[in-house]
């Protein structure tokens, strides 16, 4: 059920001139991936102050990329662009720059913001299962979209909690509430539920920051299992957790992106000393 | 900002130093032993290599706990890593070194080759870039790190020629074959101490650099490659 967003009939952007490229230390991860989201000089306002400054960067497909950096350095506003969840916010817009996904500026008036977010899922930092039972919760999305027939969505369940590595603890109690599970539990049936709607792209907010070693243990397996399928985008202000999980880091601070490399090198050897400071705890 | 447990990295460093100084005045002291047939000399030597091996222990342990406990990253990493394999081959130069004050006991006794000239200035050049290699580690300078690495086959070429030198000198003087061989060791040790000053070397532009030069032509170039991030445009 892979949808698609209306292309834009103008022609894009001619491609920037391509910037200087340091050698790396190490080979880059999979140089071969392609960019799934582009994100090209994008400045964000909430109402009168900037947030996101000239942000620059490249989403590569089916990698894992953290975004990390001190409280209010932007990460979280640039992470909810993505999918703009910032439209509900009053005032909050993207004020210069494009972000594209497979080359279509998600911007543009005329992308359904459904149909985007049905691409871009989102699991937030704290685990918000619908009032329902695990059933309804994995089905809720997918019933909006129309589907009826019971076998199709009994097939989609299993699937997706397969996918979020919950379906041996849940299969027997699918109809009882979801909110009768542990908080690790509810969040990987938050997962579950995001990619019952089988998008390309799964954002996660801090998905670990409320829960105890054993379930984030679970939760960073799951990524690492989900990448093989999905685009995956985290915040966190875990070192180590974006050490283990992700392929690639950008550091951000006071809205600006400092650094973006493979994780290997932000945790070895970054350029920036700003990065240095941040990931060995020396900031400020 | 100031950690509570930075002083801890300050000392494992400050242990390193104190480390490679002893390790270059062991060997400072047994070619004195074998120059000046110092017996008392050559003995002391032997003695103090515990103090090395100790202090090779006191590192590991320190780095192994700041590990664990202090989750270090990016350049601290790279010193803990460092660290641990330079104090390594700090400890292989005081075994060096001892080997060669164990030779120059029993050389003492003997009557005197004229082979000996080529040791010192062989010692010296081993010396110099072990001496070299430390500061490395204090300024961080790649450069002076680079130049380490050259000077290596210089020492290795003295060893070869004293090894050719000393095999015509048995065949001549079938006599001092004992003696002859002892010196052959020894410039085998300084060699091997020259070579341990290379790897010293080479871990410190993985330190300032966080570049593997081991096993590479790299070493051998006056610049290092370009290193750091890059967009994955």
């Amino acid at each position: 059920m892979v949808t698609t967003l209306t292309p834009m009939p103008e022609p894009v952007a001619p491609p920037a001139a391509p910037r200087p490229v340091a050698v790396a230390p190490v080979a880059p991860v999979n140089p071969a991936a392609r960019a799934v989201i582009e994100i090209d000089d994008v400045d964000f306002h909430y109402g009168a102050s900037k947030a996101l400054h000239d942000i620059t960067l490249n989403i590569m497909e089916r990698q894992v990329t953290a975004f990390i950096g001190p409280s209010g350095c932007g990460k979280s506003t640039l992470l909810r662009c993505l999918n703009r969840m910032n439209d509900l916010i009053d005032g909050a817009r993207v004020s210069a720059g494009q972000i594209r996904i497979d080359g279509v500026n998600i911007n543009d008036p005329r992308v359904d913001v459904i149909e985007l977010r049905k691409r871009v899922g989102m699991v937030f930092q704290k685990s918000n299962p619908f009032p329902k039972s695990i059933y309804e919760n994995i089905t809720y999305g997918l019933r909006i979209q129309g589907l009826k027939q019971k076998a199709r969505l009994d097939e989609i369940v299993e699937r997706s909690l397969r996918g979020a590595a919950l379906w041996d603890e849940v299969k027997d109690r699918l109809h009882e509430s979801a909110l009768g599970l542990s908080g690790g539990q509810q969040q990987r049936i938050c997962i579950a539920r995001a990619i019952a709607v089988e998008p390309e792209i799964i954002l996660m907010d801090e998905p670990c920051s409320a829960l105890d070693p054993i379930a984030t243990a679970k939760v960073e397996e799951l990524i690492h299992g989900l990448k093989k399928q999905f685009t995956i985008v985290i915040v966190t202000h875990n070192m180590q957790q974006a050490a283990r999980v992700s392929d690639r880091t950008a550091f951000f601070y006071l809205g600006k992106l400092i650094e973006y490399t493979d994780t290997r090198t932000i945790f070895m050897n970054p350029a920036n000393p700003q990065t240095e400071a941040y990931v060995s705890g020396r900031f400020g | 900002m100031k950690r509570f447990f930075d002083a801890e990295l300050e000392a494992f460093r400050s242990h390193l130093l104190q480390m490679g100084e002893r390790a270059i005045e062991q060997t400072r002291l047994a070619m004195k032993a074998l120059a000046d047939a110092d017996i008392a000399l050559a003995d002391k030597v032997i003695a103090s290599d515990d103090e090395l091996d100790k202090l090779e222990v006191k590192i590991d342990d320190e780095a192994i706990r700041y590990m664990t406990l202090r989750g270090p990253v990016a350049s601290e990493l790279r010193l803990i890593v460092v660290g641990m394999k330079a104090s390594h081959d700090l400890e292989r130069v005081g075994d060096e070194a001892t080997g060669i004050a164990r030779r120059s006991r029993k050389l003492a006794i003997e009557p005197r080759l004229e082979l000996y000239a080529d040791l010192p200035r062989m010692a010296n050049i081993a010396l110099e870039m072990l001496r070299d290699a430390l500061d490395c580690f204090v300024q961080e300078d790649e450069q002076k790190a680079l130049s380490v690495i050259r000077r290596d086959p210089e020492v290795d070429n003295i060893n070869r020629l004293l090894y050719r030198r000393l095999t015509s000198y048995m065949i001549e003087n079938p006599d001092t074959i004992a003696r002859a061989l002892e010196l052959m060791f020894i410039s085998k040790s300084l060699e091997r101490i020259a070579d341990h000053a290379t790897n010293i070397a080479e871990e410190m532009v993985f330190l300032s650099k966080g570049l593997d030069i081991r096993h590479s032509d790299i070493g051998k170039q006056t610049e290092l490659p370009t290193t750091g991030s890059h967009p994955p445009a």
